[in-house]
């Protein structure tokens, strides 16, 4: 994260900015100017001091306290506490005292309205440069009143892509699997619920052991797997229609169920007389091919964004590592190659990292490692991390981590590794998947 | 049976006691010229070491289990066989066990069975779904080169969903690594 904001009154800021300047010159994606810019891609930067009042109107301060959570957890902006604004109840229709905001040395403001028309929630908002006195952005946005979280996470997004030039993630959903009932005779069901942790709910009935669900890059659709003792099944289940569909009956057990970039394909592991094979189910034909055929364990396929290629996991060597191959099933060969255990491969939806799995001695981590094995970095470690998930804009990973005899909870870790911390779900959960950005 | 043999033992054992104590009240309290017999409570003593020596308990349960039965496998067969960590090979120690299987099975021919794989929670669940197929599979193997019919056995891994021993820890790893053959049907 860099901050590059200039005030040439104050000599402590322009010698800070030369500094900050030297190194953005060399990592900013777009060209830095005058004004705040907060780089996604350095994790040893203070985050950038934001203030977010209450905004105007009935839930105004709801709203603003999910747009402080969202930007807090993000790791690259520090929300201020309100009880130091000096300024109050600021409207987004008249200019802020940029002096009073200066004094706590917040350097990006977001003040908002809210007004009901009908059935109507309108939120006008603005995102000012408190030390360049300016507004960096003005949007409204229009939904209705039981809509102002989404509303909120909207206006995080914006707020997050003006300031970092990224996508932002904040808009978004989470599957996972919600796991009670305690050790031995555990209920897994599959539950949905908004990327802070908000609105949960259930999705199966806890009927059937169900693990692993993924979610489409382009819909929302998710495909996961169902596990009773007579048989396994992979399924397709549309979250907007409700409706639900088996992949179809194999010989054999069927796991580890992922989409093909574009939606149209499902690649999933066969297993048959104790060989696991990964195939690929054309969802519109229904044919599917098989891809591996090793004798070894080959599971957990994930596609690279352009559908070129697909990373998986197999034991074919002795021990699992991660393989890469042709989407056809061609030319595999190994890319891991540090000491451990490596599974869970998944490919970054910016297709610049692979994050997986690491099992070293007797610890367990998250790590990132480019496509061709490069680079290799592990981002956690404990008893039993497992599992990660990336946000649409491949900078956040979700996975499970879970103690010694305790049940699994859902965390997230920034690409960087420095920002870890638990999702606010109070539940317990595990084999998260994130969604791409709702509409 | 053993507690009402007691019992009875300790209740007559009382009344001789009630009778022995009353003679000797007998003897005290009635005002007899003083003679020189022998007490009659002396001759009238209980016969301790005559009494007739309790009869041992019969305890009543029912026959063992019924053979053929999904029950007889479990407790004079056994069901389950364990696996060394990250391995599918059929130990040593669990031959005598899948042998006892397989006679039990082929005795047995109309019973139908799952074989159950199972992996410890070191390892992540798609890795361990595909090892406790395969564990399962190598228990099929040894019991259909027993003679087992292999129509007769299906697999299912439950990777490390359904550990037998909730702790974390060596020992409860190692029971979770397993392959159980569960019967699913012809059983008596």
């Amino acid at each position: 994260m860099t901050r590059t904001l200039r005030n040439p009154a104050n000599r402590l800021r322009v010698m800070l900015f030369a500094l900050i300047w030297a190194v953005a010159a060399l990592t900013l994606v777009r060209p830095a100017h005058a004004e705040i810019e907060v780089n996604v891609n350095r994790g040893d930067v203070q985050p950038l001091p934001v203030a977010v009042p209450a905004f105007g109107g009935a839930q105004g301060a709801d709203i603003a306290q999910v747009i402080a959570a969202n930007l807090q957890r993000s790791g690259l902006f520090r929300p201020l506490d309100p009880a130091s604004f000096v300024e109050k109840n600021l409207t987004a229709a008249v200019q802020p005292r940029f002096a009073d905001w200066k004094t706590i040395n917040a350097q990006a403001l977001v003040n908002g309205q809210i007004t009901v028309e009908g059935d109507k929630l309108k939120v006008d908002f603005r995102l000012w440069d408190v030390f360049q006195e300016k507004q960096m952005l003005g949007l409204q946005f229009t939904s209705s009143p039981e809509n102002w979280r989404r509303v909120a996470h909207k206006i995080s997004d914006a707020v997050y892509e003006r300031l970092t030039g990224e996508k932002g993630y904040f808009d978004t959903r989470v599957v996972f699997v919600a796991e009670s009932g305690g050790r031995g005779k555990i209920i897994k069901r599959l539950a949905i619920m908004d990327q802070d942790g908000a609105n949960p709910s259930y999705l199966t009935g806890g009927d059937s052991i169900v693990m692993t669900p993924r979610f489409s890059a382009n819909s929302q659709e998710i495909t996961y797997m169902s596990l009773r003792p007579e048989s396994s099944s992979i399924f397709l289940f549309n979250l907007e229609t409700t409706r639900r569909e088996s992949l179809g009956a194999f010989a054999g057990m069927v796991f580890a169920p992922r989409f093909s970039p574009d939606g149209g394909k499902v690649a999933f592991s066969v297993e048959r007389r104790g060989n696991s094979d990964i195939f690929l189910m054309n969802l519109s034909s229904r044919t599917s091919t098989r891809l591996t055929s090793d004798p070894a364990i080959d599971t957990s396929a994930s596609f690279s964004p352009d559908g070129a290629k697909i990373v998986f996991n197999s034991d074919r060597g002795g021990s699992p590592q991660l393989y890469l191959m042709g989407a056809d099933g061609s030319g595999q060969r190994r890319i891991s190659n540090g000491g451990g255990r490596y599974t869970t491969p998944v490919w970054s939806p910016t297709g610049e990292f692979i994050a997986f799995t690491k099992q070293t001695g007797g610890e367990f981590h998250i790590g990132v490692m480019r496509p061709d094995g490069s680079d290799e970095r592990l981002l956690t470690t404990s008893y039993l991390d497992e599992g990660p998930t990336w946000a649409p804009n491949g900078r956040v990973l979700m996975f499970s981590r879970e103690t010694p005899g305790g049940p699994p909870k859902l965390w997230t870790v920034d690409v960087t590794g420095r920002i870890l911390q638990p999702v606010p779900y109070p539940g317990a959960g595990s084999d998260p998947a994130w969604s791409p950005l709702l509409n | 049976m053993i507690r009402s043999v007691t019992g009875s033992t300790l209740f007559r054992l009382a009344l001789m006691g009630v009778a022995t104590a009353s003679l000797a009240a007998c003897a005290t309290k009635k005002p007899m010229p003083i003679r020189n017999d022998p007490p009659p409570a002396q001759t009238q003593a209980p016969p301790r070491t005559e009494l007739p020596p309790a009869q041992p308990g019969v305890t009543q349960l029912p026959t063992g289990a019924l053979p053929g039965s999904a029950q007889d496998f479990v407790v004079n067969v056994g069901d389950r066989v364990y696996f060394d960590t990250d391995s599918h090979d059929v130990r040593e120690d669990a031959k005598p066990l899948l042998d006892a299987q397989s006679t039990w099975l082929r005795r047995y021919g109309s019973v139908a069975v799952r074989i159950e794989g199972n992996a410890d929670e070191r390892g992540t669940r798609e890795y361990n779904l595909a090892l406790g197929a395969r564990r399962a599979n190598s228990v099929r193997d040894y019991l259909v080169a027993q003679g087992v019919t292999a129509d007769r056995i299906a697999t299912i891994s439950f990777g490390k969903e359904s550990p037998v021993d909730s702790g974390s820890g060596e020992a409860s790893w190692d029971k979770n690594r397993n392959a159980r053959t569960a019967i699913v049907s012809g059983a008596n």
